[in-house]
């Protein structure tokens, strides 16, 4: 067998590019959501506004930022607000079609924790907390999610609901009254995750290619749904590749080391 | 008219000890050299309030100036952890730190609450999250038109706010550009305020719309070349992104915090000298 020609951090960062639909208005989490924000903006969907929560709308950075306000960001956006107008105007006034979000922690519903593994007043480790994604994934039309899948990742039960996904399933979002669909499909170094239409539960529906049924379960905390109709994942093509991999490479120059891409 | 004052003598005239204090800058324009100051003169008991604590609340933290921190997101941008403010939290070293977690929708209303004169800020927020479980300063209301659940959390109202800008002019004015954070509203909702600049210049020169702090808001004007380092200011200089990765093996260690503290903040005079401090130590390491 032929070594394939990219890596798991590829396959994933390019199928959750794909997701993001040309001219869509996109509020980007910073690390694996901001990579594959920007690829979707260099390859398919040069239209696509990408938000900040530091402020800045509409944003082109040549390099992905170290942190989520680099001067980058501000120097190539169609305008820079202040923070509370970023979370009262444009994210509660309903103007972001897609949040795009990272995680430490997921469970079967989608729900999200980035406070603490372990107790929160005696905690195993103490995460950053939750910054802006909690009204990110629910005021956002709709969420995605990128996040490596494992054992650690993927838990039955979250320590901690720091950002509502799908609650507790079913209905569980129309009776918060949330204003936003909620996560769509969640994308890992394994597969594709969508919540079922009836019960919000995550279930497979694409696998990486070389990836078995086996590994994924094995990845999982929980006994994990695959879709009757599960298929495979379409590969990288070279284009997305070389832009990806030209995006890392300015990068990892601009900020004299690893991009950070994945911190 | 604001005072134009030395940093030294802004943190000692409007800084006590116990006070509820903000220091702002979203990633841009961090005032790291007034976090230094209020180390120099070792002030205690602080209330910190920010939204991203990031290194310089872990210097401030770790020097056991704080006994309290109300923030939404903790870490070192791109990098991991604040180990300072993780080791207070988790083993009370230097001491214990009360903490207070909220999301940055959350706090950034709340200081536009403050700024507003009104005694909390109202959001949609927070519905399905477990941190009002752990914060009871967050609370729901009932909209009276609609019977929707709002989120409620009570206005910040800091005694001081510290923010750095790039430009001032003699009688205070602040010009302010970039990534704008939450530093006008902070500043607006504290009583008292000291920003320090990269410049002093008898003309701003600006649009109208570009002087976000007029002079009667201000209480002291400092003029701090590189105050905001190694955050960026836009236009002067940019983020040394070096930095940020190499405090993550200083902050590790205690002993190895406390020298660099020492060395670096403790015994140097102002910001000049802590650069100076620095720049000795990075060529020893060279």
């Amino acid at each position: 067998m032929n070594a394939p020609a990219f890596s798991t951090d590829e396959m994933m960062t390019v199928t959750a590019a794909r997701r993001l639909a040309d001219g869509a208005v996109c509020f980007v989490g910073i690390g694996l959501p901001s990579t594959a924000a920007n690829l979707a903006r260099l390859t398919h969907a040069p239209r696509a506004v990408l938000i900040y929560e530091s402020g800045p709308i509409g944003t082109r950075p040549d390099v992905l930022p170290l942190s989520i306000g680099d001067g980058e960001l501000a120097q190539t956006a169609d305008t820079v607000v202040a923070t509370p107008e970023i979370f009262r105007y444009w994210l509660q006034g309903g103007r972001v079609d897609v949040g795009f979000l990272g995680t430490a922690q997921i469970d079967r519903y989608a729900n999200l924790n980035t406070t603490v593994i372990g107790d929160y007043h005696a905690p195993k480790v103490r995460l950053p907390g939750a910054g802006g994604a909690p009204e990110i994934a629910a005021n956002a039309r709709e969420v995605l999610v990128i996040v490596k899948q494992s054992r650690r990742s993927f838990v039955d039960r979250l320590d901690f609901v720091t950002s509502v996904g799908h609650g507790e399933g079913g209905d569980h979002r129309e009776r918060l009254r949330l204003p936003g669909r909620g996560p769509v499909a969640v994308i890992t170094d394994l597969c594709v995750l969508e919540p079922d239409p009836r019960t919000r539960e995550l279930t497979v529906v694409s696998l990486h290619p070389g990836v078995s049924r086996e590994q994924v379960a094995q990845a999982t905390g929980w006994p994990l749904r695959f879709a009757d109709a599960l298929v495979e994942t379409a590969s990288p093509r070279a284009q997305e590749l070389a832009t990806l991999r030209d995006l890392h490479a300015r990068t990892a120059q601009a900020h004299g080391g690893p991009s950070g891409a994945d911190a | 008219m604001a005072d134009i004052l030395e940093l030294s003598e802004a943190i000692a005239t409007h800084v006590q000890d116990g006070d509820f204090v903000a220091l702002e800058g979203f990633t841009h324009l961090i005032p790291f050299a007034a976090g230094h100051e209020l180390i120099r003169q070792r002030r205690r008991d602080l209330t910190l309030v920010r939204m991203t604590p990031d290194l310089i609340y872990d210097q401030l933290i770790g020097a056991g100036c704080a006994s309290k921190l109300i923030y939404s997101w903790g870490g070192n941008p791109g990098v991991g952890s604040l180990h300072r403010l993780r080791d207070a939290v988790e083993q009370q070293w230097p001491r214990p730190l009360q903490t207070q977690e909220h999301s940055h929708a959350d706090l950034a209303n709340a200081y536009v609450a403050g700024a507003a004169g009104l005694p909390f800020a109202v959001l949609r927020a927070y519905a399905g999250s477990d941190l009002p479980k752990v914060n009871p300063r967050i609370r729901f209301i009932e909209c009276p038109f609609t019977g929707e659940s709002l989120a409620a959390v009570p206005a910040l109202r800091p005694d001081v706010a510290v923010i750095h800008a790039q430009k001032a002019d003699r009688r205070g004015n602040v010009l302010l550009w970039g990534i704008l954070g939450v530093q006008k509203e902070a500043a607006l909702a504290a009583r008292r305020v000291i920003v320090t600049v990269e410049e002093i210049v008898d003309d701003l020169q600006a649009w109208p719309n570009a002087c976000i702090l007029p002079a009667w808001t201000v209480s002291a004007v400092c003029h701090v070349p590189g105050g905001a380092a190694p955050s960026y200011a836009l236009g002067y200089y940019p983020r040394d992104n070096r930095f940020y990765n190499a405090w993550d093996a200083i902050a590790r260690d205690r002993d190895r915090f406390a020298q660099w503290i020492q060395r670096h903040v403790l015994e140097t005079e102002d910001f000049a000298g802590f650069r100076r401090a620095l720049d000795r130590s990075s060529r020893e390491a060279a």
